[in-house]
C-alpha cells in the first residue's frame, strides 16, 4: 500500500510537470503576446518590456521562470482587470465553487438513487424513463439547454431571474441577500446538474446491474436475508466503491462545464472570466485558470486512487 | 426407514432465451429422507444445478419454475410466499456453492457475513452471533477463529472459504443442505478434506444432503441414493450400491466406464461420443438416442418413462421396456 | 451454475473477420427499436443536409432585405433571419458542415488513437511509457478549456474563415485521441495473451503485419462503438466552440454559429425560430448517435446487455 501511494505520487508529479509544460508551450506558440498587441508602445519600449518579462529568452528558460513564479503563487498580472491573477481568480472562483458544489451534491444523490432503482427494476417503466432521461441529458448542448431554460422560466413564465447573481441595482443584505442569490442560483445549478447527471446515473445503473449478477449476491439470498439487505447492503457497497475514482473528475469537470453556462447566465464566476480572457487575449489569466483546472484534476485523481485503495479491501492489502 | 424430508414431483423449470425456451429441468422427480444423502450426477448443462436452485427458488431472472411441486417438511415450497421462502433459506435449507472464491462478498469480513443468517433467523444479538460464528469456524477445523472473522474473503484460500461457506450453511442447523458441486473448484487434496467434513457433519447433525456433482468418485464416497440426469431429465436412479454394481441405462453405463480406476491402466479412456443436445426445441425422442450405442427405432420417436427395475432402481430406457409396458 | 444452453454464453469478443459476427450483430441491432429509429433519423439527417439544399428554392446566402426576420410561414417553413435568408436552407447547409466535422474529427482521432495505442501496447517499454504519459497529460487538461486555448491560438494565427473548419477537426482529434489510445492499448495487451497471437509469433510475421492485420482488426468491434460515441462528442464540442464564435465562423454556417442569434437579446426573445431549430438539430442528432452507439455495444456483446 505504501509503495502504491508513493508510486502514484511520483507519477502525479511527472504528470503535473508535463501538463504545466504543455500549457506553457501552447501559449508560447502564440505568434503575438500582449506586448505585441499593444500598439501604443514604441518598438523600443516593447523591447524593454519583453526583456523585463523575460519574453526574449528561449522557451525552456521562460518555462522554468514561469513555473518558479507560479510555485510562489505569482501567475502574473491580468491586463484586462489590472490585477494580480491569483487574487482575481480568488475573487471569482468561489461563485463558481458554490454552484459546482451544489450541483455535485444533487448530481450524486439523484444519480445514485435513480441508477440503483432502475437497475433493480430493470425493464420497468421507471427504468425506461431513466434510460430515456439519461440519453437526453447526455446529448443536450449546454448552451442550448441554458437558453431554453432562460426562455421558459425567465422570459415566458417570468418566475426566475434570467441571469446575474443579484437583481440589477439591488443592495439587499443578510437573509434577503442570501435568498436573492439563491433564486439566481436555481437555474445555473439545475443546468450543471442536468449536464453531469446522465453519465453518472448510467454508471451506477451499469455497476449495480453487474453486481446483482454476482455469485455473492446469490449467496446473500441463499442465506435468507431480506431483499432490502441484499440490495442496499451487499450490492450497493460493491457498486459504490469504484465510483470514488470518478469523484476526482467531478469538480474540475463541473468548473469547465460551467464555462458556457456562466457566460449565458452572466454568472460572475471563473468560467466567465476565462471566456473573457480568450477574447481579450488576457493570457496570464487563461494560463492560470487552465493550470488550476488541470491541477485539480491531477491531484483529485491521485487522491481518488489512494482513497479507493484504502477503502476497498481487495486492493488495500495488496 | 426414516421420514421423508423432501419430495420433488414433476419439477419443470424453463429458461426464456434469445434462441427459444430451454427446458432446463424437465419433469424431474426425486425424494430425500431424513439423514440421507442424495447425489444428482450428470454432465455440465444437464440441469442438475438448476434443479438445486429451483428448490431454493434462486434461479436467474430469465428462468421460471413452471410446474410440479416441491414438498419440504409438509409444505409445498412453490405455494409459499416470497417472505416464507426467505425464512426457509439459510434457516431450514442451507446451500453451498461451486465457487467459494466468488461466493462471498469481497467487501465484507468473514465475520460480518457469517453472523447475518444467525442474526436473521436465530435472532441472536450481534455479540452472541459472533460467538457462534467463531464456534462454527473452530468446529470446521480452522484455527485462529478470532483472527479469521476479521479477515476479508480474498485473504483466505479456496479451501478455507469453502469451509466458511459450509459454516454459514450450517449456522442455523438446517434440516437439508444443498451442496452444488462443492469441490469442483478446489485442489484434489482439499476436495478430500471438504468431503470428509461434509460426511462428519452429516453424521453429527443427522442433516439430509442433496449433493450435485459430475464426479462419480464423489458419488461413490458420499451418496446413499443416486439420481442420474441427462438433458434436463432423470434417466436413472437408485441406491448407490445397486447403481454402481448394476447400471441399466446406457448413459449411466457410459459414465461409469468413463471413470478412470486406479491401478487399471487402459490405452484410452472411454468417452461417450457426441454432446448433450441443444435443449431448445427438443423432439419427442429419447434425448440420449443420438449418442446411444443401442439406439432402436422407437428411441427416436418416443420418450421412455422411468420404470422400476430390481431393488428400488428405476430406469428410463426402451431396452428394458417389455411389450406390456408400452 | 450450469449453463442451460452453451450458445447463449458464447463469447463474442475477439472473433474477427467471420461474417457471421457482423450478421449476428446486425440481426440483434435490428431488434433494438430505439437504435433502429436513431439509425433512420441519422440517415434522414444526412439526406436532409446533403441532398435537401438541392430542393430548396432559396439559394444560400442570398440576402433579401425586404424579407427580413419573417416568422415561419408556408414559404419559409422555419422563417428567415436578419438578412432575409431562409433558415431551413441554412440549417441544411449547416448540417453538412457540422456532420462533416463530427465524422472527420472522429476518423482522425480513431486513426491517431488506435495507431498510437497499438504501438504502445505492442512494444511496451519506453515507447509505451512516453505515449501513455503524453495521453495522461492531455487527458488531465479538461476538454473545453483546452479547446479554448487552441481556439485562441487559432484566432491569433488569423486563419482564413474557410480553412477554420479543417483546423477545428484537427483540434477536436487532438483532444480526442488520448482516450482512444488508452482503450486500444488495453485491448491489445489482452489480445497479445491470446493463442492466435502466439501463432503469429511462430509464423514469424513482421511487427507491422502483426499490428495492422492481426491486432487492430480485433479491436474493431469496440472501436466501432467508441467511434460512434466520439462523433456525438465532436459535434457537441464543435457547436459549443462555434456558438462562442471560436469555431466555425460565418459566413460558413454551422449549427453552433447559427445559435449565435440567441446572443442578441431581441432575437432571443422575439425570434425563437432563429435559434431553436439549430439547437434541436444538434440535440436530436447527438441523441440518435448516442442511442445507436449504445445499441451497437449491446449488439456486439450480448453478454453485456443492460
Amino acid at each position: 500500500m505504501k509503495q502504491y501511494v508513493l508510486q502514484r505520487f511520483l507519477q502525479m508529479i511527472v504528470i503535473l510537470f508535463g501538463t504545466s509544460f504543455i500549457i506553457f508551450f501552447l501559449f508560447a506558440m502564440l505568434p503575438g503576446d500582449y506586448i505585441d498587441s499593444n500598439i501604443s508602445l514604441t518598438p523600443q519600449r516593447a523591447q524593454e518590456l519583453k526583456a523585463l518579462y523575460g519574453l526574449d529568452q528561449p522557451v525552456l528558460q521562460r518555462y522554468f521562470k514561469w513555473l518558479g513564479n507560479a510555485l510562489h503563487g505569482d501567475f502574473g498580472y491580468s491586463l484586462k482587470h489590472q490585477e494580480n491573477v491569483l487574487s482575481l481568480l480568488n475573487k471569482y472562483v468561489w461563485n463558481s465553487f458554490f454552484v459546482a458544489i451544489l450541483a455535485l451534491f444533487l448530481t450524486w444523490s439523484i444519480a445514485l438513487v435513480s441508477g440503483v432503482i432502475s437497475a433493480i427494476k430493470q425493464y420497468s417503466w421507471f427504468d425506461g424513463f431513466v434510460t430515456f432521461f439519461v440519453f437526453a441529458a447526455m446529448s443536450f448542448p449546454s448552451f442550448f439547454i441554458s437558453l431554453l431554460f432562460i426562455k421558459w422560466f425567465g422570459v415566458d413564465l417570468q418566475i426566475l431571474p434570467i441571469g446575474g447573481m443579484i437583481d440589477t441595482g439591488s443592495d439587499s443584505t443578510g437573509l434577503a441577500h442570501l435568498l436573492e442569490v439563491g433564486k439566481h442560483m436555481i437555474l445555473p445549478v439545475t443546468i450543471l446538474t442536468l449536464l453531469s447527471i446522465g453519465s453518472l446515473t448510467r454508471y451506477f445503473r451499469t455497476g449495480m446491474l453487474e453486481v446483482i449478477r454476482q455469485d455473492y449476491i446469490r449467496t446473500a439470498r441463499a442465506k435468507g436475508l431480506k431483499e432490502r439487505v441484499v440490495i442496499f447492503k451487499h450490492a450497493l457497497k460493491n457498486a459504490i466503491l469504484p465510483a470514488i475514482t470518478l469523484l476526482a473528475f467531478e469538480l474540475p469537470g463541473l468548473f469547465s462545464g460551467a464555462i458556457i453556462m456562466e457566460q449565458i447566465f452572466n454568472w460572475p464566476g471563473v468560467g466567465r472570466i476565462q471566456l473573457e480572457s480568450v477574447s481579450f487575449r488576457d493570457y496570464p489569466v487563461l494560463m492560470a485558470f487552465t493550470m488550476f483546472l488541470s491541477c485539480l484534476t491531477i491531484i483529485g485523481n491521485f487522491l481518488a486512487d489512494v482513497t479507493y485503495a484504502a477503502v476497498d479491501p481487495r486492493i488495500r492489502l495488496k | 426407514m426414516n421420514e421423508m424430508l423432501l419430495q420433488v414431483n414433476h419439477l419443470q423449470t424453463n429458461f426464456y432465451t434469445e434462441s427459444g425456451v430451454v427446458k432446463a429441468v424437465n419433469d424431474v422427480s426425486f425424494a430425500i429422507r431424513e439423514g440421507e444423502t442424495v447425489c444428482i450426477v450428470g454432465e455440465s448443462g444437464c440441469g442438475k444445478s438448476i434443479t438445486a436452485l429451483s428448490l431454493m427458488q434462486l434461479i436467474p431472472e430469465n428462468g421460471k419454475v413452471e410446474g410440479g411441486e416441491i414438498n419440504f417438511a409438509g409444505k409445498n415450497l412453490l405455494d409459499l410466499s416470497k417472505k416464507d421462502i426467505r425464512r426457509l433459506r439459510g434457516n431450514e435449507i442451507g446451500m453451498i456453492f461451486q465457487e467459494p472464491m466468488t461466493s462471498l462478498n469481497p467487501v465484507f469480513t468473514i465475520g460480518e457475513q457469517m453472523i447475518e443468517p444467525i442474526q436473521e433467523h436465530l435472532l441472536l444479538s450481534k455479540k452472541a452471533a459472533y460467538k457462534k460464528a467463531m464456534e462454527l469456524i473452530t468446529m470446521l477445523g480452522i484455527p485462529n477463529a478470532e483472527k479469521i472473522v476479521n479477515l476479508y474473503p480474498h485473504e483466505l484460500s479456496g479451501g478455507m472459504l469453502q469451509r466458511i461457506m459450509i459454516a454459514i450453511a450450517l449456522s442455523c442447523n438446517p434440516k437439508l443442505i444443498i451442496a452444488d458441486e462443492p469441490t469442483t473448484a478446489l485442489d484434489v487434496t482439499i476436495q478430500a478434506q471438504i468431503l470428509d467434513l461434509l460426511r462428519d457433519i452429516k453424521k453429527e447433525f443427522n442433516t439430509s444432503m442433496l449433493l450435485i456433482t459430475h464426479d462419480l468418485g464423489v458419488v461413490a464416497e458420499m451418496a446413499d441414493y443416486v439420481v442420474v440426469m441427462y438433458a434436463g431429465k432423470v434417466v436413472e436412479e437408485g441406491p448407490v450400491l445397486e447403481l454402481f454394481k448394476n447400471p441399466q441405462h446406457p448413459y449411466t453405463k457410459g459414465l461409469l466406464k468413463a471413470k478412470p480406476v486406479i491401478g487399471e491402466r487402459k490405452d484410452r479412456l472411454y468417452t461417450i461420443a457426441g454432446q448433450v443436445p441443444n435443449l431448445v426445441d427438443l423432439s419427442e425422442a429419447c434425448y440420449f438416442a443420438d449418442r446411444c450405442e443401442h439406439a432402436m427405432d422407437i428411441c427416436r420417436v418416443k420418450q421412455p418413462v422411468l420404470t422400476e427395475m430390481a431393488k428400488g432402481q428405476k430406469t428410463a430406457c426402451w431396452l428394458y421396456e417389455d411389450g406390456e409396458n408400452q | 451454475m450450469d449453463t442451460p444452453n452453451p450458445i447463449v454464453n458464447k463469447q463474442v469478443k475477439t472473433v474477427v473477420k467471420s461474417p457471421s459476427i457482423w450478421k449476428q450483430t446486425f440481426r440483434r441491432l435490428k431488434k433494438n427499436k430505439l437504435a433502429m429509429i436513431s439509425l433512420f433519423f441519422l440517415l434522414f439527417m444526412f439526406l436532409l443536409s446533403f441532398i435537401g439544399p438541392y430542393f430548396s428554392p432559396y439559394i444560400l446566402d442570398r440576402t433579401n432585405v425586404a424579407n427580413m426576420n419573417q416568422p415561419p410561414s408556408a414559404a419559409h417553413w422555419l422563417g428567415t433571419d436578419n438578412y432575409g435568408r431562409d433558415v431551413l436552407t441554412r440549417l441544411m447547409m449547416a448540417g453538412q458542415i457540422s456532420l462533416t466535422i463530427g465524422i472527420a474529427a472522429m476518423v482522425l482521432s480513431v486513426m491517431i488513437g488506435s495507431l498510437l495505442g497499438a504501438i504502445s501496447g505492442f512494444y511496451r517499454g519506453v515507447v509505451d511509457m512516453v505515449i501513455m504519459r503524453i495521453a495522461d497529460i492531455l487527458m488531465s487538461i479538461p476538454g473545453l478549456p483546452l479547446l479554448l486555448i487552441l481556439a485562441a491560438i487559432l484566432s491569433e494565427w488569423k486563419v482564413p474563415a474557410e480553412y477554420r473548419l479543417y483546423i477545428i477537426m484537427i483540434m477536436l482529434s487532438f483532444v480526442g485521441w488520448p482516450g482512444l489510445a488508452r482503450l486500444v492499448r488495453g485491448q491489445i495487451l489482452s489480445l497479445k495473451e491470446q493463442p492466435f497471437m502466439q501463432a503469429t509469433e511462430v509464423l514469424g510475421l513482421s511487427d507491422r503485419r502483426k499490428i495492422l492485420h492481426h491486432l487492430i482488426p480485433n479491436t474493431v468491434p469496440l472501436l466501432l462503438v467508441v467511434a460512434t460515441l466520439n462523433v456525438a462528442g465532436s459535434i457537441l464540442s464543435e457547436s459549443a466552440l462555434s456558438f462562442l464564435g471560436l469555431g466555425v465562423v460565418p459566413p460558413t454556417p454551422s449549427w453552433g454559429n447559427m445559435m449565435d442569434a440567441a446572443n442578441n437579446f431581441m432575437d432571443f426573445r422575439k425570434r425563437p425560430w432563429l435559434w431553436i431549430p439549430p439547437g434541436t438539430a444538434i440535440f436530436l442528432t447527438v441523441v440518435s448517435i448516442n442511442l445507436l452507439g449504445d445499441g451497437l455495444r449491446d449488439a456486439l456483446d450480448p453478454k453485456m446487455r443492460r
